[in-house]
């Protein structure tokens, strides 16, 4: 079977050009992921665990390598894709998930969560209903849904983050510790839509703070420490 | 050193604007260095870079109010060919009332400060043809309405309106006609924070509402983030990177761009 994702040589350094120096955050690293299957990211702080994410995201440009993507529209290579196809693919088939939500004045929680749906082109209404069960699912107290999130607190903005970044199933989805100062009614509801989407068929990479909430979900581990093996089986892991 | 993108595979249409080579010069000052821009139909292009670095002369080029030395510029609309540049001034000015917008950051450079608002936005219908005074209300008023001007104050001239009322007017007047491209130079400048919000709120609104494909010039680099696709930056008249706005925000590869995006941090 073709993976979702094919991961080949890929390469990543930083030049900071005020300090006149570079230095490498990753160097040729290579897996693949296939649906359904969910890949740990491992590694101490600084490992390169986010750069790698927000490398296969596109927000950090790779120095070398592929990073094959089996799209709707057939194989296309991230590494390489023009900026308004992976703008496409990040509407249609790539989420990215967060601890942090990018809340935008006088757009109310419930607006702001139905918007992926809205862009998908789902009518109002439709979005708006989804919108408000997943706001539901994540614990977000109702009086809350027609506010604005700026004010909301630390934890309240998270869940509504969570709310839009899963309320779409994507063939591809990138999870930057979703779980971090979240309370646990909220982790677990997150954990179960993760499950769900697995099931479905999303493809999933993830660094978890704490990985013991996803472990029944996790197929592989890839570890991003220097000097660690490529990656490592389920069987092998303690997580 | 990073990899060449390639050609667009997924998005197959033909972008609505395409600048290439464009080079101008005032004197012994050159505004503009060999400028190539493309924006897509939908998209919004952010245009960053240090004062002088050309932007407003870029923003002037494509509202066809001026002429490079060299360049050619295409905008993919029915019944429109060839470089742009080319025209005659009454087929410039023609297009340019019917299917761009723009909007100053100097609401005098776009207004006429002492008659009505909705005089002014009338009055680019006009330009374009519109004679019936009750239309010539109506659509006025419509667009004011989407700019969320606030139509008990319809007749009250801009000269007496605050700056972001004011801004609301200009935008109402670059919409009128629906345009395909919606200029914007600095929309948000010297408006206090408040005001900004919402004017920046209202643009966020027409672009998703109606899909409208904007190049927008701004020093306030929150702005280019919640607006902004993708980001080109300009620094002496050229262009010395460009990008999706989230990778030139957080993965500049250009040493200038690297200290544009530290020093507003
Ligand atoms: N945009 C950037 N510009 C420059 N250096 C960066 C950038 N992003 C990350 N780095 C550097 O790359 C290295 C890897 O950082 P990264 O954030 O990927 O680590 P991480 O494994 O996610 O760590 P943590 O567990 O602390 O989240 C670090 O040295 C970091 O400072
Ligand atoms: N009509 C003109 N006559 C002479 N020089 C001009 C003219 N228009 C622009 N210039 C010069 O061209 C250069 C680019 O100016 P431009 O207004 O495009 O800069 P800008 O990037 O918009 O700057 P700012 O951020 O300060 O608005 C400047 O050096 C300016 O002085
Ligand atoms: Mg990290
Ligand atoms: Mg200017």
């Amino acid at each position: 079977m073709t993976p979702v994702l094919d991961i080949r040589g890929l390469t990543k350094g930083f030049t900071m050009h005020h300090l006149g120096q570079g230095f490498a955050a990753f160097d040729d690293i290579s897996f693949a992921v296939a649906a359904g299957e969910f890949v740990l990211l491992k590694g101490a702080n600084g490992a390169g665990k986010s750069t790698l994410l927000r490398t296969l995201y596109r927000s950090y440009l790779p120095q070398a390598g592929q990073v094959l993507f089996q799209s709707d529209h057939g194989l296309i290579d991230l590494a390489r894709a023009a900026d308004v196809d992976i703008t496409h693919l990040r509407r249609t088939e790539i989420g990215f998930v967060t601890q942090f939500l990018v809340a935008r004045p006088r757009v109310s929680a419930e607006a702001l969560v139905a918007e992926p749906l809205r862009v998908a082109g789902v009518p109002a209404e439709e979005a708006l209903v989804e919108a408000r069960h997943w706001l539901r699912t994540f614990g977000v107290k109702e009086n809350l849904w027609p506010a604005y999130p700026t004010t909301f607190s630390g934890g309240e903005q998270q869940k509504v983050n969570l709310a839009r970044a899963l309320i779409r199933p994507q063939k591809l989805l990138l999870l930057d510790e979703p779980t971090a100062s979240l309370d646990a009614n909220a982790r677990a509801a997150l954990v179960q839509r993760l499950a769900d989407l697995k099931a479905q068929g999303t493809a999933m990479i993830g660094v978890f703070h704490h990985p013991g909430d996803v472990e029944h979900l996790i197929d592989r581990v890839v570890d991003l420490s220097p000097n660690a093996p490529a990656t490592e089986d389920r069987h092998d892991v303690v997580v | 050193m990073t990899l060449t993108l390639d050609a667009p595979r997924i998005v197959t249409v033909d972008p609505l604007l395409e600048l290439h080579g464009v080079n101008k010069s005032y004197g012994p000052v050159v505004a503009l260095r060999n400028v190539h821009a493309t924006v897509f139909p939908g998209e919004v292009l952010g245009i960053v870079g240090e004062s002088g670095s050309g932007k407003s002369t870029l923003l002037r080029m494509m509202n066809l109010e001026e002429t490079p030395d060299s360049g050619s510029y295409t905008l993919d609309l029915p019944d429109v060919d060839g470089n742009l540049f080319e025209l005659d001034r009454f087929a410039r000015r023609m297009l340019c009332a019917t299917r761009i917008g723009i909007v100053y950051q100097n609401p005098h450079l776009g207004l006429l400060m002492k008659h009505s608002s909705s005089g002014n936005v009338a009055e680019r219908l006009l330009v374009a043809g519109e004679r019936r005074f009750a239309v010539l209300r109506e659509k006025a008023t419509d667009a004011l309405a989407a700019s969320e001007f606030p139509l008990e104050r319809l007749d009250a001239p801009p000269i007496e309106l605050s700056g972001g009322m004011q801004q609301r007017v200009q935008l109402a007047k670059a919409i009128a006609l629906e345009p395909a491209l919606l200029l914007l130079d600095e929309p948000t400048t010297g408006l206090d924070v408040s005001v900004q919000a919402l004017v920046l709120d209202t643009l966020k609104r027409l672009q998703q509402d109606r899909k409208i494909t904007m190049v927008i010039v701004s020093h306030d680099l929150g702005v280019i983030r919640t607006l902004a696709d993708r980001v080109m930056v300009m620094r002496r008249g050229e262009v010395v990177e460009a990008g999706l706005a989230d990778q030139i925000f957080q993965d500049p590869q250009h040493a200038y761009t690297q200290q544009l995006v530290h020093a507003k941090l």
